[in-house]
């Protein structure tokens, strides 16, 4: 190679360098070369997390997060420059979500997964897409108006939720006494409220609104006043990838900015959604506004 | 490795400590279902050998229904739908049991039938496996029914099984994670549980399976200690017949009076 070759050679790379320098560049993200060595990025998303990732009246995964993650999808189509990128869907639960991320089997999760500083340390979080509040679901007819009626009752907590080490605390904090029993997921928690196994579910507020809202009798179920606290939802994948983490997070603000991100959350939140054509009613909360004018992932 | 399990968990515990206490329910749950397994296994297997066409039809009935459907979606009926389909004052006393009781005794009566069912179909292998004439001997003494299955059929049938029902210990306690299902924080539950709590899926699930592994081993030989007590002489195993002079000595031993073991 001659000198001058040589100084072109490197000027040109500089040029390349130049020109893919962008908010997400597929070299320097391991999920990015993943999914285009693949040709197919694998969505992990929940069976029974209403209205956010669910199985639909035809057992396809829908919800407000998978809606999120399409537009994502889209994005990286076109910086991978493979419009026929395949999707699969893999559905996990709230205990193998992390694992699963970690061993690459699914490369984003689009779910209703908490952020919090302990997962942080396995797994990284796109901005906020969703804030809730753990609170309590008993029968209305149960008598029970606050959470300290609970006293000596029953409680269930789903397995490998953050409400477990919530409803430890509460129990701990304020000397209730009551027993925690858990229950494998969502549903058969809910199905332990409802046959009367427990007298009260903790969970976060809009997964208990869904559930709520899909029950036969949803007037038969209520909250109870207190609320714990602040969580802050995101859509969950490789820990440290901060290309693919750029690329996740600018489709979002982008969205949040154009006013896209509130008419899909008023598609699944203020309007009758499969599987029963129920209505969640969970209008945007002041905490989410304050996200979506200012999108971050930090956490309380 | 497991150095995560000396920590110290959010209720003041250490992570083995959770560990222990799971260990603790399979064990129990394993045990007491054994014996409920064992009781009804070897009844329903008798009765699926006897003459009687009813009792016959019923222990085959049973041992069908609890043989051929998946243990998960038993423990879910026993747990969810038997408290519904009672009348309701006892279907809520049940539901109000407190926990982990209220998981415990649906989880042990679940494994127990389960069980029973493939026991009682070692049993009625057992028995079947006797040669025709040690009923004919039975009968040629005058002993009736009842007296042929206690003295002579059913001694020698579990003695011959052993080896079997070696497996179905294991399978027993290896089903009790199966009661996770319904809220009993088994040893299975809990390494899920450390591992939503510190993330370390790996470690977690390590020191469950070594557990597992270590029961496992216990149990077989323990099993291979009882086979060795009251196996009948003369149907050793193979490696056995290498030293005939032991099982001769036990078949000597007691066949005959004292006298002629002097004299010879």
């Amino acid at each position: 190679m001659t000198k001058s070759a040589r100084v072109l050679s490197i000027l040109s790379s500089l040029a390349v360098l130049g020109v893919i320098s962008g908010p997400a560049a597929a070299a320097d993200s391991p999920t990015l070369a993943r999914i285009k060595s693949n040709g197919a990025i694998t969505i992990g998303h929940r069976e029974a997390s209403i209205p956010f990732s669910y199985l639909g009246p035809d057992q396809k995964p829908i919800g407000f997060s998978l809606d999120l993650c399409a537009a994502i999808v889209e994005r990286i189509k076109a910086e991978t420059g493979l419009p026929s990128l395949k999707v699969n869907y893999v559905p996990v639960n709230s205990s193998n979500r992390i694992p699963l991320i970690q061993s690459g089997t699914v490369d984003i999760e689009c779910g209703g997964t908490a952020n919090d500083r302990k997962r942080q340390e396995q797994v990284s979080f796109s901005v906020a897409t969703f804030v809730s509040q753990p609170r309590w679901l008993v029968k209305a007819d149960s008598g029970l108006k606050t959470a300290g009626d609970l006293k000596g009752k029953t409680v269930v907590v789903t397995q490998g939720s953050n409400a477990v080490g919530f409803a430890q605390g509460v129990n701990a904090k304020e000397q209730l006494g009551f027993n925690i029993v858990q229950a494998k997921d969502h549903a058969e928690s809910f199905l332990m409220l409802n046959t009367g196994r427990a007298a009260a579910f903790m969970e976060d507020d809009i997964l208990l609104a869904g559930l709520k809202a899909a029950a036969p009798n949803p007037d038969a179920l209520i909250f109870l006043p207190e609320g714990y606290a602040k969580i802050y939802y995101g859509l969950m994948f490789t820990k440290g990838d901060t290309g693919f983490k750029a690329l996740v997070d600018d489709v979002l603000s982008k969205q949040m900015a154009s006013g896209q991100f509130e008419k899909t959350y008023a598609k699944w939140f203020t309007r009758p959604i499969p599987p029963k054509n129920e209505n969640l009613a969970f209008p945007l909360t002041v905490e989410l506004t304050e996200r979506i004018a200012h999108p971050s992932d930090a956490v309380d | 490795m497991f150095a995560v399990l000396l920590e110290q968990t959010a209720d003041g515990q250490r992570y083995i400590d959770w560990l222990v206490s799971g260990l603790g329910w399979t064990l129990a749950l394993a045990f007491f279902g054994w014996w409920i397994a064992f009781a009804v296994g070897v009844i329903v297997g008798i009765g699926r050998t006897v003459q009687n066409r009813a009792v016959a039809a019923l222990a085959r009935l049973y041992v069908e229904i609890f043989r051929n459907i998946p243990v998960l979606v038993q423990m879910f009926l026993w747990y969810f739908v038997l408290p519904e389909i009672l009348p309701i004052s006892l279907g809520n006393a049940i539901k109000q049991i407190p926990p982990p009781w209220g998981s415990f005794f649906p989880a042990l009566v679940c494994l127990g039938l389960y069980t029973a069912a493939r026991i009682a179909e070692q049993v009625r292998a057992g028995i079947e496996a006797l040669p025709k004439g040690q009923v004919e001997a039975a009968s040629a003494l005058g002993l009736s029914g009842y007296l042929t299955y206690r003295h002579v059929i059913v001694p020698q049938a579990l003695r011959l099984i052993i080896p079997s029902l070696t497996s179905e210990v294991m399978g027993i306690y290896k089903n009790t994670s199966v009661a996770l299902t319904i809220g009993l924080m088994e040893l299975t539950a809990q390494a899920r549980q450390i591992s939503e709590a510190t993330f370390q899926t790996f470690t977690a699930f390590g020191a469950a399976t070594l557990v597992y592994l270590a029961l496992a081993l216990i149990a077989y030989q323990g099993m291979a200690l009882i086979d060795r007590a009251v196996r009948i002489p003369g149907t050793g195993r193979a490696e056995d017949a290498a030293k005939p002079a032991a099982t001769h000595a036990a078949q000597q031993v007691g066949s005959l009076p004292d006298a002629m073991e002097v004299v010879k």
